[in-house]
């Protein structure tokens, strides 16, 4: 379809606000005489706390307050902060006691679709390094830091379980009391006859492959602030992607009822999912509550969000895929242990979505898919970018590299084989793939990589400097559907002289989707995009209710809210003209700040003309508004592949990236410009994944090692080469003007296509991430080549 | 916000030496990028900083009348890098430069500082080595002179007394003239990073043969260090592959490596190895030898 303003590389709604550093973000904004929050951290990854001993801090001057599991303030009864507010719960349990859950996900009113409720606000058990034993609240930085050094607490230490197989071994201690063996959940699928599928198949070929933990490492760490307002309620400003779950999770950890809590959300610094989960505001807002409501700022250092926020899943797969002669894949049996650290965050979500959306690429006769979901003593991992996907192509895009070499089957032409068609119905999801152009992603990345010619020109290779290429692909989905409820909303208001404002559910943190919306509004209204105010901030007392920006549903799904309040002001618009001028709304359109015939384009009012008469008409005034809700019921599978060409230093085991490309099939390309910008930060946070990011720890303590962004390889733009995004651009007739997701796709596929590509050049099969010098240097040695 | 009791800061050296003799707890803060990175982990309290930065005569990079080259230890490392006389006389000192932290950092960043702090890390420490800098220190009741191979005396520590402020670094005229070199930075980033180890050689070149070789290296030890033994064995010999391989074993002779969970002690000296022969050949070219194949 013919768009004006959608598929063009407009500029960015918020370009000169955050250019000019006008843009606000949570840091920006002071409340007079804000104090200052800080976190007392467990040293000891598995320890009880014996005693704690609060005195000296208290006694410092400048401390306004000390807080433990053992005295949060507990709101909920109105003698524990007299006039702040008043009692709206009665049952036993102390907040101290109330266990939440922290993950971003919608609400479930069935019980067995909440996620674990597992955490404290401050524990009395150490489950990590890191984890919340005490605060303070001080009148500054300096002294709250100080404070902090004079808590003194006896810790009984207990066995530290650092990784899954210590976690998983018969007689390990508990993490969790209630959660036996420490398996948080092992719920898989199965479809088809798997071992049927495997005798059948000429071979059954077997792999092993790991990655790693890795961190966000967003721009701006942890930040909020919180007090009580003068109607008595919490009001928290914080760098989130979820402010309305934000609100629920604050609420439930305190006990109170939701309405008691106000999230505001400025702009943000990055998120990467690491701001789909609830880290610091229930403490924030109970260090507001035990200074009487005073505000108090919680921001962490990079030290500690690096390791007390979230982190990557580490995954160990096992998988077996029965294979024909001619390349045809009949069955997969995938066996993974996910590494959940400490509390469940996001949990077995990120393994079943990893299954999930896996599933969509290559289906099979038969596909058995056994994840395990273990709690360990080391940091909590919950949502990053893939959510993973990552994680699980990464082995699996491995491992038909490695089957096409073992069988000496092209490697593109084995994926070609055996990827999905149009119409494919998942048996799981029930989902259908309505669009797929997945064979032309592939045909168009071997071009721009020029494949051919250079396979063949690195042929027999021997020198101490080897090149390689490789390829991988991958599917994804468009939101969460129907795994979880797909909800949106958005407002559009209209101004006296045609200009709107849009207000949305959905969070901008970076990606750009204030843009995309504004560029839909002016597309469905005619009117240009300096015309469209989009309302950036989020505050729950305001803005239309959408659960945030996560599960690259924003284009998509929150896309379908915008398009559907668009298209309400538009009818409502033309009514308004058909009843000023008696020409039937059917016959009219909107183009050019005006209203015309449909037909002929002809020029019937200006815009403006009809917004002053509904504003000020004496007889039908009714300002043009539209506040819609949208549950989108249906998803739309993107799909994509890397091509990346490697050079490797035989001798010092340095990989280097000489080209990469990234071509995505994610339907129509609202603004090409953004969406190369988001294949250009997948990718490069792809390129750490493959060659350099880990968070290491010591094995026996679980004490972080590199938590910082010195000793965490954390790529440079020096270490980033040029990055080609490519977009074969084929509507899917779900989404909003025919979009597919394209958020989080784009770190799925350059991990295994570069570890191909190492392959290719050295004949060495790195099956575990990082490939980092060390590691290289190790794998080379053990194979004779150095 | 920074831990930080007092602040003082000096315009001449004898204002700051004379403050310093009557405080000796003053910690002195050149650019900061290592006393800030202190005081934020918590490792420097309370702390009474004396400035350095106002003393202009301390930025000034000279040539002195009788070759040797001055540099004064408040020269930031951009300035190391885009000053003239020393990328055309002791390039691998600008490269060590240029190979530091990102711009903000070398723009702040101070090569005294860099010698001070004592780590073996420092971008400056290898090629300084090689050039057998010396360091010339004054207090309120003097002055003195140490090469620099005898002022690191571990990880973090340096030969400086109570008292004392190293003002410049020298390369005398007979430690670079006639001589080519090279350097590299291995590490695991190209910029923002901490060496891997680093490898700064030196060599003079006499029809095919080695005349003289100094080899420096830093993360090969506690401290930088010179490869003493293999840069013996170089002397006279004919420049072949041979050489240099021999040369490359002898140097891990003189290092210490030891595993950390950067690196293992094994990979580290396979790139000293390795990365000492690369450095060489690169510089036997540059001093007017044939190229090693």
């Amino acid at each position: 379809m013919a768009y004006t303003v959608v598929g063009k590389s407009v500029r960015r709604v918020d370009a000169v606000a955050k250019v000019t550093g006008k843009a606000k973000y949570t840091d920006d904004f002071s409340e007079r005489n804000m104090l200052v929050g800080k976190i007392l951290h467990s040293p000891y990854a598995h320890a009880l706390v014996k005693s704690i001993d609060v005195s000296k801090a208290k006694a410092l001057p400048g401390v306004e307050a000390v807080l433990t599991y053992k005295d949060l303030p507990d709101i909920r009864y109105a003698t524990a902060i007299p006039g702040i507010i008043e009692a709206i719960a009665t049952d036993d349990v102390t907040v101290a006691e109330l266990k939440y859950g922290t993950a971003g996900h919608p609400y479930s009113l069935e019980e067995n679709h909440r996620d674990k409720e597992d955490r404290n606000i401050l524990t009395r058990k150490a489950r990590f390094v890191g984890d919340n034993i005490a605060a303070v609240v001080a009148v500054d930085d300096l002294t709250a830091s100080k404070a902090l050094k004079l808590i003194e607490v006896e810790y009984e230490e207990l066995e530290v379980l650092t990784s899954t197989d210590a976690a998983l071994k018969e007689g390990a201690p508990l993490i969790h009391d209630d959660c036996e063996g420490n398996i948080l959940s092992s719920h898989g699928y199965e479809i088809g006859n798997l071992e049927e599928a495997l005798q059948e198949s000429d071979h059954v070929i077997e792999g092993e492959y790991e990655t790693s933990i890795v961190q966000h490492c967003h721009l701006e760490n942890q930040v909020s602030h919180a007090y009580v307002d003068s109607d008595r309620r919490i009001v928290i400003m914080t760098s989130t992607q979820i402010p309305h779950i934000v609100r629920r999770i604050v609420a439930q950890s305190l006990g109170i009822s939701w309405g008691r809590v106000r999230v505001i959300k400025p702009y943000i610094g990055g998120g990467f999912g690491n701001k789909q989960d609830v880290c610091i505001e229930p403490l924030n807002a109970a260090m507001s509550l035990a200074v009487g409501g005073r505000p108090v700022r919680l921001e962490l250092s990079r030290e500690e969000a690096m390791i007390d926020t979230r982190t990557r899943h580490a995954f160990k797969f096992k998988i077996r895929t029965g294979i024909n002669n001619d390349g045809k894949i009949n069955g997969i049996h995938i066996s993974a242990v996910s590494n959940t650290g400490a509390y469940a965050s996001h949990g077995h979500s990120i393994a079943s979505s990893g299954g999930g959306k896996f599933r969509y690429l290559y289906p099979t006769k038969a596909l058995k898919y056994d994840p395990i979901t273990v709690y360990t003593n080391l940091p909590v991992a919950g949502a990053m970018r893939g959510y993973g996907t990552p994680q699980i192509f990464f082995a699996f895009e491995s491992h038909i590299e490695d089957i096409a070499k073992k069988l000496n089957l092209d490697p593109i032409e084995i994926r070609k084989k055996n990827v999905v068609k149009e119409g494919h119905v998942d048996p799981l999801s029930k989902n259908t793939i309505r669009s797929c152009s997945i064979r032309e992603c592939i045909d168009k990345g071997r071009e721009l990589i020029k494949w051919d010619a250079k396979k063949a020109l690195y042929k027999n290779q021997t020198g101490d400097i080897r090149r390689g290429l490789g390829m991988a692909c991958f599917s994804y989905a468009s939101g969460t559907y129907p795994v979880a409820l797909e909800l949106a909303g958005a407002r559009i208001v209209m101004n006296q002289d045609g200009s709107v404002q849009l207000q949305l559910g959905a969070t901008e943190i970076g990606q750009g989707s204030d843009t995309v919306f504004a560029q839909m509004v002016s597309e469905v209204l005619g009117i240009p995009m300096y015309m469209v105010h989009v309302i950036s901030t989020q505050d729950t007392d305001i803005t239309p209710f959408d659960t945030g920006s996560y599960a690259s549903r924003q284009t998509y799904v929150s896309g379908m809210a915008v398009e559907k309040a668009a298209l309400e002001v538009k009818k409502k618009v033309l009514a308004f003209a058909s009843s000023m001028t008696d020409i039937p709304a059917h016959l009219l359109d909107l183009k050019e700040q005006s209203v015309v015939f449909k037909d002929s384009g002809e020029k019937v009012l200006g815009l403006e003309v009809v917004a002053m008469q509904s504003y000020y008409d004496r007889v039908n005034a009714e300002p043009i508004t539209s506040d819609v809700s949208n549950n989108a019921r249906i998803n739309a599978i993107p799909f994509g592949v890397t091509f990346t060409e490697v050079e490797v230093d035989m001798k010092t085991g340095k990989i280097k990236i000489l080209e990469i490309y990234n071509v995505h099939d994610s339907g129509k390309i609202v603004n090409p410009l953004l969406a190369e910008g988001q294949v250009h930060g997948g990718v490069s946070m792809a390129i750490g994944y493959a060659l350099s990011e880990q968070l290491l720890f010591d094995e026996k303590t679980g004490k972080p090692l590199n938590n910082n962004l010195l000793d965490y390889k954390l790529p440079t733009i020096m270490d980033t080469p040029d990055i080609g995004a490519a977009f074969v651009e084929k509507e899917d007739p779900t989404g909003p003007f025919g979009v597919k997701s394209l958020g989080e796709p784009p770190i799925v596929s350059p991990a295994p296509a570069i570890r191909n590509a190492v392959l290719d050049a050295t004949e060495v099969a790195f099956n575990r991430i990082p490939m980092n010098p060390q590691r290289v240097f190790e794998k080379f040695k053990e194979k004779g080549l150095i | 916000m920074y831990d930080i009791k007092g602040y003082y800061d000096a315009e001449t050296v004898s204002e700051a030496t004379a403050l310093l003799a009557e405080n000796p707890n003053l910690k002195i803060i050149a650019g900061g990028t290592d006393v800030l990175i202190k005081m934020h982990g918590g490792q420097l309290e309370d702390a009474e900083l004396l400035s350095l930065r106002k003393i202009k005569s301390l930025e000034k990079i000279d040539l002195a009348d009788d070759g040797t080259i001055v540099i004064g230890a408040m020269a930031t490392f951009s300035m190391v890098f885009h000053n003239t006389i020393l990328k055309d006389l002791i390039p691998i000192l600008t490269e060590a430069a240029i190979s530091m932290g990102g711009p903000q950092i070398r723009n702040i960043a101070t090569i005294g500082g860099n010698v001070c702090n004592g780590a073996t890390s420092a971008d400056s420490a290898s090629s300084l080595f090689a050039l057998n800098a010396q360091l010339k220190l004054e207090s309120k009741n003097g002055e003195r002179v140490v090469p620099i191979r005898e002022f690191y005396l571990g990880p973090g520590k340096v030969a400086i007394n109570p008292g004392e402020i190293l003002t410049e670094v020298r390369i005398a005229p007979e430690d670079y003239k006639g001589f080519a070199g090279h350097y590299i930075k291995f590490a695991m980033r190209e910029a923002m990073d901490i060496a891997t180890l680093g490898v700064a050689v030196v060599c003079k070149v006499q029809g095919g043969s080695f005349e003289e070789v100094r080899i420096g290296l830093g993360v090969a030890g506690p401290t930088p260090l010179r490869c003493l033994e293999a840069e013996e064995y170089a002397k006279g010999k004919k420049i072949s592959s041979d050489t240099l391989a021999e040369i490359g074993k002898l140097a891990v002779k003189s290092t210490k490596a030891r595993t950390s969970w950067r690196a293992s002690k094994e990979y580290r000296e396979h790139l000293v190895e390795e990365l000492t022969q690369r450095a060489l050949k690169t510089a036997v070219v540059s001093a007017g030898g044939a190229e090693v194949v």
